[in-house]
């Protein structure tokens, strides 16, 4: 920073007074000699006095030269003054007074003490002998007045202050507290009251004793006779039978016209047209399950208006507690049942005959049944990690015919490549490996995605898995696969054994396809693309060629193969189409209902028009085939039909 | 001979009988209730003897325990006429024999 340094420098110019002379260096440097004399030029010189001697004026020859500027008062006094002598004596009271009773030491004192270094040692001692006593004692004294005086090393500059402060005034205060109440109380004790009172109490005592006994014995009777009937001892759970029936009732009430279109509205559109149509019924939805999408539905089929929800995320990413809710389409407002759980619950299944049992698999890769019949919300069965459980999502439980010890059991397929069936003993889950997909050795894990059992040939299943293939197996050979298709490009979402032909069945995938196969024949008898990734498919119940499946683009396609081979009969748009997508769908066992499941937790209910559920045309003079037979055949001949 | 065991017997009994503490009055919270009683019959077995040195170690440790001016009376035999402080006396029979009296008064 030079320049900061040259402005600092220029800044120091010589400050002027305002009234200096201008001089040039001439005139300062002319060299002005003054002489510095005796004579006040200020005095008078012609001072002119009278004198009465000569009688005339006369100017004074003399005149004073002095002049006093300045006059300070000193109040300094040498040491050897008489005033400071005097001072002395008046400060030093003690000295006074030994000076009193001794003057013939006054004067020598001060000179003493500054004799002493010049005098011989020797002499001190003898003037130190000589005046042993009194005069020892007086040089303390005057030792120790002098010291006090040295001590003082600047008595002209002393200063002593002080000040007041003002007192706090005082003040008083009082208080009377009130005495705590008291009362009097008197009494006589002596052996007499005391016998008196004590055996009143015993007396006393014993009727309490007799009394809780017959109580007791009151309330067995009483129990015994209430084991039976429990459940009207309990007020709210009669209440609670009440009122579910009311809400019922209610919700009956304000949805009567959805229950009046369910009984009998059919769409008179149908006649004129091939296709069909959905009509909106119920519409379920939990609070709770807001976030929740669903992840599988199933009816009950013993009743047929029960059905079982499982909600949970298929993300990954966003896994959490999932949830377990059984509707009946009589309460759409509010669930039957419902069992929370800490993972999503991905799939579940009820058993066919014991329909209050419902196995759930989770996404941790747990199985667990519950029993609806309990009224605790945990699950009676539940596998762990030393029972053998997945360690990936499992996808889906298939309840099985009770085995030979009439044990309950189920399957259970999973990501992991395996297949496991569980064995509901007593308290219990035993499981066994049925087919572990990935080979040891492999490299590539091959999970699983979905099962389907034969109707018929319970020991067949289908395995639909994630890289596509569909494998044909049988639980009779443990661990071999009679057969693999490869059915698609991307993981089947899928895979169900039509309900009339032993010989078809159906699977989907996201990779937007359906496709019917034959599983004597490798390729599929027949593909629809429905131009969106599709979710779930399911045989209808009641014909042999009708199916449906649910698309991620919010639509539910019907096809009748029967009417149409190619199209679908109705592409029905059911729920928004960017902001909530189709998971599953299911038929209803008996009704010519369908539900369909959003990723939402919405379940949706539609009736099949006419078209959708139609039975083969009567001809003239035939007799009305029926049965399961007709519908196999009517699958026969389709498949028989040549394909392109 | 017969009536004097059988008076023994009887007192025997009379002593087993009536051993447990019986509260006669008391305006004590219960909790301070419990605890006196309590108290008491622990001073009163302590000092089965000595019914004065009861009545010190009940009276001291009441005094540590709710606040000081208690007074107890321990006997087998007398009246009493006291001023007391609300909720703050017990007047209870122990043992069959002897009566104990409780009370604050400041």
């Amino acid at each position: 920073m030079g320049g900061g340094v040259e402005e600092w420098t220029q800044e120091r110019t010589l400050e002027k007074p305002a009234n200096q002379l201008d001089l040039s260096e001439e005139e300062l440097n002319e060299e002005i000699t003054r002489i510095l004399t005796s004579n006040n030029p200020h005095a008078p010189q012609n001072i002119v006095r009278y004198t009465y001697k000569e009688r005339t004026y006369k100017p004074m020859s003399t005149v004073d030269q002095l002049a006093v500027h300045c006059v300070l008062e000193g109040n300094l006094i040498h040491k050897d003054s008489d005033e400071a002598r005097s001072q002395r004596a008046q400060q030093g009271l003690i000295k006074e007074k030994s000076v009193e009773s001794l003057p013939s030491t006054e004067v020598g004192t001060d000179g003493e003490k500054i004799e002493f270094p010049d005098e011989d040692p020797g002499e001190e001692a003898v003037e130190m002998v000589e005046g042993e006593g009194g005069v020892n004692e007086e040089m303390g004294d005057e030792e120790s007045n002098v010291r006090k005086e040295r001590k003082l090393k600047n008595q002209f500059n002393f200063w002593d202050r002080g000040s007041q402060t003002l007192n706090n005034p005082l003040r008083q205060r009082g208080n009377q507290t009130e005495l705590p109440p008291r009362v009097n109380f008197s009494d006589t004790a002596n052996w007499c009251t005391m016998y008196d009172v004590y055996t009143e109490e015993l007396q006393l005592q014993e009727k309490n004793k007799e009394k809780q006994r017959t109580q007791s014995s009151k309330e067995d009777k009483r129990e015994t006779k209430l084991v039976p009937t429990e459940t009207q001892s309990d007020d709210i759970s009669k209440l609670a039978r009440v009122s579910t029936n009311m809400e019922r009732m209610v919700v009956q009430n304000i949805f009567d016209d959805i229950a009046q279109d369910f009984q009998y509205f059919e769409d008179s559109a149908d006649e004129f047209s091939e296709g069909g149509t959905l009509l909106p019924l119920w519409k379920f939805h939990y609070s709770k399950a807001k976030r929740l999408s669903v992840t599988s539905l199933c009816w009950n089929q013993k009743y047929q208006d029960l059905f079982g929800v499982g909600l949970g995320s298929y993300d990954f990413t966003k896994q959490g507690s999932g949830m377990l809710l059984l509707y009946t389409v009589k309460n759409c407002t509010f669930p039957q049942y419902i069992f929370s759980t800490d993972s999503s619950v991905m799939c579940l299944d009820i058993h066919t005959k014991m329909s209050y049992l419902v196995a759930v698999g989770f996404y941790d890769g747990c199985v667990a049944v519950y029993n609806l019949k309990l009224k605790t919300m945990l699950p009676t069965h539940k596998s762990s990690v030393l029972s053998g459980k997945h360690t990936d999502p499992v996808w889906q439980v298939r309840w099985q015919k009770d085995d030979m010890d009439n044990h309950h059991n189920f399957f259970s397929v999973s990501s992991d490549g395996r297949v496991v069936s569980w064995t509901l003993i007593k308290n219990e889950l035993m499981h066994m490996d049925i087919i572990r997909l990935s080979p040891e050795g492999a490299e590539t894990v091959d999970s699983g995605r979905c099962i389907d059992f034969h109707k018929e040939f319970d020991n067949m299943f289908l395995l639909g898995t994630e890289e596509g293939k569909i494998h044909k197996s049988s639980k009779a050979y443990s661990n071999h696969l009679i057969q693999t298709y490869n059915a698609h490009n991307m993981a089947v979402e899928a895979v169900r054994w039509n309900h009339f032909h032993p010989r078809v069945f159906i699977s989907c995938s996201y990779d937007w396809t359906v496709k019917i196969w034959d599983h004597t024949v490798p390729t599929p008898m027949f593909t629809f693309d429905l131009n969106a990734a599709v979710g779930d498919v399911s045989w209808a119940p009641y014909s042999s060629t009708v199916f449906a499946a649910v698309t991620s683009d919010g639509k539910v396609h019907v096809f009748d193969l029967n009417t149409n081979k190619y199209k679908a009969l109705c592409q029905q748009l059911v729920v928004a189409k960017d902001t909530s997508q189709l998971t599953h769908i299911e038929f209803n066992p008996v009704h010519p209902i369908i539900i369909v499941g959003d990723d939402h937790g919405y379940i949706n209910c539609f009736k099949l028009s006419p078209n959708l559920r139609k039975k083969p045309k009567e001809k003239k003079g035939q007799e009305p085939q029926k049965g399961p037979e007709a519908e196999a055949t009517k699958m026969e001949k389709l498949l028989n039909f040549p394909h392109f | 001979m017969a009536d004097t065991v059988e008076s023994k017997k009887e007192e025997a009994d009379y002593k087993k009988l009536f051993s447990f503490p019986l509260i006669r009055n008391t305006d004590m919270p219960e909790e301070m209730k419990v605890e006196t009683m309590e108290l008491c019959v622990t001073a009163c077995e302590k000092f089965a003897t000595n019914n004065e040195r009861a009545a010190k170690m009940i009276k001291e440790y009441m005094d540590k325990k709710f606040g000081s001016s208690w007074h107890v009376v321990i006997g087998e035999s007398f009246g009493f006429e006291v001023t007391h402080e609300v909720r703050n006396l017990l007047y209870m029979f122990y043992g069959g024999s002897l009566a104990v009296c409780v009370w604050k008064c400041s």
